[in-house]
C-alpha cells in the first residue's frame, strides 16, 4: 500500500475507546459474574430488549452530527406504538400499519426539520414541543394500556431466529437455542444503512460538514437548510421504525412506552463518541454505546444490587466517566471543539 | 408598564414583545370564554385566614417554582450557551435534604427551618458547582454535563430519605407553602418577588450582568478583557443552585411531603421553555431575566386555561405544544425579518407616494 497511514480521526478514536471499554467490561462480567454472561443468549436478550433504543439512537446520532438535537424521539416512538396498536386492533391491515408508523415518524421529522432549518427556531424548543405533542396525543388516543390482539402481527411477533449452536443446555437437559427477534434484524439493518449513508453518500458527508462548521459548509456550496432538514427527517423516520419494532417486542400500547428513551438515546450516542456540538460521531459507536449503557444496567442487577436506584446511580457514574474521558482525550489532542 | 416599554426600547424592541403578546392573547381569550375568569375574591381558608383566591392568583402562585428556576436558568443559558436539564432532579435532592433536617429536629422552630434551608441551599450549590465544573473546566456542553445529574439525581434523593416519602407537619412550613397568617398573598409569590428583587439588586450593584453577557457573546474576547469565563460559568451554575434550593423548598412546603419521584417532575423542560419564550437566545449572550419570568407565567396561564377548559391533565401537553410552536414561529428570526421587511416596504411606499405628491 502506498497510501500513508492516517492517524485516527476524532470519530474513530472515541469509537475505539468505547468498543474497547465495552469488551473489557463484558469480559470482566464474564469472569466475575459468570452465569448468564457466559451464554450468548445474554447478548441476544440485550439486543431483543433494546432494538428500539438502538434505532432511535441512530437517528439521534445523525441529528447530533448535523449539530442539532432531537428530544422528541421517545414521544414519537410511543405515539407510533399506540396508534399502530389501536389501528391493528380495529381489524387494520398489517401493511397499512407499517405505512402508518413510517408516516407518523416522517410527519414529525418533516415538521421539526421545517421549523428548525427554514424558520431558524432553536432545535431544542421545536423538538421539545414535538415531544409534548406526541406524548399528549398518545394519552388522547388512550390513557389505558392496550393489548395487541391482531393475529397477523402476533404471528409475526412469534417468529424468532433460532441459532442452535449458540444455545445453552438448561437445567433439565434441554438444549435452548439462541433466540433473536425480527426487530433486532431491523435494528441492525438500520445501523448498517445509516453507517453506509454517513460514510459513502454525499448526503452523509454533508451532515459532517454541516455539523463541523456551518459557514464553511455554506462556502463549499452545500445546501445547508436542506441538509439540516434531512437530518430531522431521518431521525423522525427512524423513530417511526423504532415504534413499530417496539410494538413487535412488547405487543401492547401504553402511555408510558419508551419513557425516557430520548435521554437514553442521547447518552448512548455520547458514550459512542458523538459530540453534541456536531461534526463528530458514528453509528457503529452509537450501537456499542447502547450496548454499554444496557450492559452496565444488567451487570448492576446481576451483581445483587437490586434496589432501583443503583441502576441510575451507576449509569450516571458511567456517563460521568465517559464524558470526562472524552473531554480529556479531545483537549489533549489540542482539538477541543467542544466550545462551552 | 411604562417602565417595561422604556426598557424594551433601550434593549431594542422585541424581547418582551412575544411574552407580552402571549399573555395579552391568553387574557383576551379567557375573557371572551368566561368574563369572570379573572375575578379575584377573598375567602377564609382552613386555618382561618382571609386570603385572596381566584384563577389569577392560582396562576401566579402556581408558577412560582417555575419563575424562580427560570431566573437561574437564564443566567446559565446566557453564560454557557446551554441549558441545565438537571434542575428537577437537583430540586428533589434539595427538597429531600430540607425534609430530612426538619424531621431530625423534634420541635420545628423558625431556627430549624432556616437551618434546613441553609443546608439544602449548600447541597444544591454543591451540585451546581459540580455541573459548573464539568461545563467550565472540562468544557463539556451543559446539556450533556447535566445529563449525569438528570440520570441519577432522583436516585440520590431517594437515598437521602431512605426511600420513604416522609411528611412534614408544622405551622411554619405550611405557611411557606401556602399563606402566612394575616397576609392575603400566597407566600410563594412573595418569595418570587424577593428573588426578583435580589437579582435586580445584584445586577445593579455588581458587574455580573455585563460579565455574563460578554462571556456568552464571545468567550475569548471576554478572557482577553480580563474576565475569567471559567469563574463566570461556575458562578452561574452556583446561582442556579440557590434558585433550585428555593424552588425545591417551596415545592416541599406546598405539599407537606417529599416524593423524590414526582417533586417538580419535568420542570426542566418548562424552565427552558420559559427562558425561550422570554425571548432569550438559547445560544447564550444577551439576556433579560424579566422575559424569563414572564415566560414562566405564560406557561402557567396556558396550563390553567386548559384545565379550566376541562382538558384532562394528561392531554394538556398536546395543546400546550401547539401554542408553543405558534409562539416560537411568531418569534422566529425568519418571520421577524419578513415582518420588518414588510414594514420597511410600507414606509418606502409611503415615502415615494409623498414625493410624487410633492
Amino acid at each position: 500500500m502506498k497510501t500513508r497511514r492516517e492517524p485516527l480521526t476524532d470519530t474513530q478514536l472515541l469509537m475505539t475507546i468505547t468498543i474497547c471499554i465495552f469488551i473489557a467490561m463484558y469480559a470482566l462480567a464474564m469472569i466475575f459474574l459468570g452465569g448468564g454472561f457466559l451464554r450468548a443468549q445474554q447478548i441476544f436478550d440485550l439486543l431483543n430488549d433494546n432494538a428500539p433504543l438502538i434505532i432511535v439512537a441512530c437517528g439521534l446520532t445523525v441529528v447530533m452530527i448535523g449539530g442539532g438535537i432531537d428530544i422528541s424521539v421517545g414521544g414519537v416512538t410511543s405515539l407510533v406504538v399506540m396508534s399502530c396498536v389501536l389501528y391493528l386492533n380495529a381489524d387494520g391491515n398489517l401493511f397499512v400499519s407499517m405505512l402508518l408508523a413510517l408516516g407518523i415518524g416522517l410527519a414529525f421529522g418533516a415538521v421539526h426539520g421545517l421549523l428548525v432549518s427554514y424558520l431558524e427556531i432553536q432545535p431544542f424548543i421545536v423538538t421539545l414541543a414535538g415531544m409534548f405533542f406526541a406524548r399528549g396525543m398518545t394519552t388522547i388516543l388512550s390513557v389505558n394500556p392496550q393489548k395487541l390482539t391482531h393475529e397477523g402481527l402476533n404471528a409475526i411477533r412469534s417468529i424468532k431466529l433460532e441459532i442452535p449452536w449458540l444455545g445453552y443446555v438448561a437445567k433439565n437437559g434441554n438444549l435452548i437455542p439462541g433466540r433473536i427477534e425480527l426487530g433486532v434484524l431491523i435494528a441492525l439493518l438500520c445501523v448498517i444503512v445509516i453507517f453506509l449513508v454517513l460514510k459513502y453518500l454525499r448526503l452523509g458527508r454533508n451532515f459532517y460538514a454541516l455539523g463541523g462548521n456551518q459557514q464553511s459548509a455554506l462556502m463549499l456550496g452545500i445546501n445547508v437548510k436542506k441538509t439540516r432538514f434531512m437530518t430531522y427527517l431521518i431521525s423522525g423516520l427512524l423513530s417511526g421504525i423504532a415504534g413499530f419494532v417496539f410494538m413487535m417486542h412488547t405487543g401492547a400500547g401504553n402511555a408510558t412506552n419508551a419513557a425516557g428513551a430520548e435521554m437514553n438515546a442521547i447518552a448512548s450516542s455520547i458514550i459512542g463518541g458523538t459530540l453534541l456540538s456536531g461534526g463528530v460521531g458514528n453509528v457503529i459507536g452509537t450501537f456499542f454505546g447502547t450496548l454499554t449503557l444496557t450492559t452496565i444496567k444488567k451487570i448492576v442487577v446481576t451483581s445483587g444490587l437490586k434496589d432501583p436506584w443503583w441502576q441510575s446511580i451507576t449509569t450516571g457514574a458511567m456517563l460521568l466517566f465517559f464524558i470526562v474521558l472524552q473531554s480529556i482525550v479531545l483537549s489533549r489532542r489540542g482539538k477541543s471543539r467542544a466550545k462551552g | 408598564m411604562s417602565e417595561k416599554t422604556g426598557k424594551a426600547r433601550r434593549g431594542g424592541l422585541g424581547q418582551l414583545l412575544i411574552p407580552l403578546i402571549a399573555i395579552g392573547l391568553l387574557i383576551i381569550f379567557n375573557l371572551i370564554r368566561d368574563p369572570g375568569f379573572f375575578s379575584i375574591e377573598t375567602k377564609l381558608n382552613n386555618t382561618g385566614n382571609t386570603v385572596l383566591a381566584g384563577n389569577l392568583i392560582s396562576i401566579i402562585n402556581g408558577a412560582s417554582e417555575l419563575a424562580i428556576l427560570a431566573m437561574g436558568m437564564t443566567l446559565v443559558t446566557a453564560a454557557c450557551g446551554g441549558q441545565d436539564i438537571s434542575v428537577g432532579a437537583a430540586a428533589a435532592i434539595a427538597g429531600s435534604v430540607f425534609v430530612r433536617i426538619i424531621r431530625g429536629a423534634a420541635p420545628v422552630t423558625g431556627g430549624t427551618v432556616a437551618l434546613a434551608f441553609l443546608a439544602c441551599c449548600a447541597v444544591a450549590m454543591l451540585f451546581g458547582a459540580f455541573n459548573g465544573m464539568l461545563v467550565a473546566v472540562f468544557r463539556i456542553q451543559p446539556m450533556i454535563a447535566t445529563l449525569i445529574l438528570y440520570t441519577c439525581g432522583r436516585s440520590i434523593a431517594y437515598w437521602i430519605n431512605g426511600g420513604a416519602t416522609p411528611t412534614i407537619d408544622s405551622a411554619i412550613t405550611s405557611a411557606i407553602g401556602s399563606f402566612i397568617p394575616g397576609v392575603p398573598i400566597p407566600t410563594p409569590v412573595i418569595i418570587v418577588a424577593i428573588m426578583a428583587l435580589l437579582f435586580s439588586l445584584v445586577f445593579r450593584f455588581t458587574t455580573l450582568e455585563l460579565f455574563t453577557q460578554s462571556v456568552g457573546i464571545n468567550q475569548s474576547a471576554a478572557r482577553l478583557n480580563g474576565i475569567s469565563p471559567t469563574l463566570i460559568k461556575l458562578l452561574s451554575f452556583i446561582i442556579l443552585g440557590i434558585c433550585v434550593s428555593v424552588a425545591g423548598s417551596i415545592g416541599v412546603c406546598r405539599l407537606g411531603l417529599i416524593n423524590h419521584e414526582t417533586l417538580l417532575i419535568d420542570i426542566e423542560m418548562d424552565t427552558i421553555l420559559a427562558v425561550a419564550i422570554g425571548g432569550n437566545s438559547l445560544g447564550g449572550g444577551k439576556f433579560r431575566i424579566s422575559g424569563s419570568i414572564l415566560g414562566a407565567y405564560v406557561i402557567q396561564m396556558l396550563t390553567i386555561t386548559l384545565y379550566a377548559m376541562k382538558v384532562p391533565s394528561t392531554d394538556v401537553k398536546a395543546y400546550k405544544a401547539i401554542v408553543i410552536v405558534l409562539l416560537v414561529v411568531i418569534g422566529s428570526p425568519v418571520v421577524k425579518r419578513w415582518f420588518s421587511g414588510l414594514v420597511n416596504r410600507f414606509h418606502a411606499g409611503r415615502a415615494a407616494a409623498v414625493k410624487e405628491v410633492g
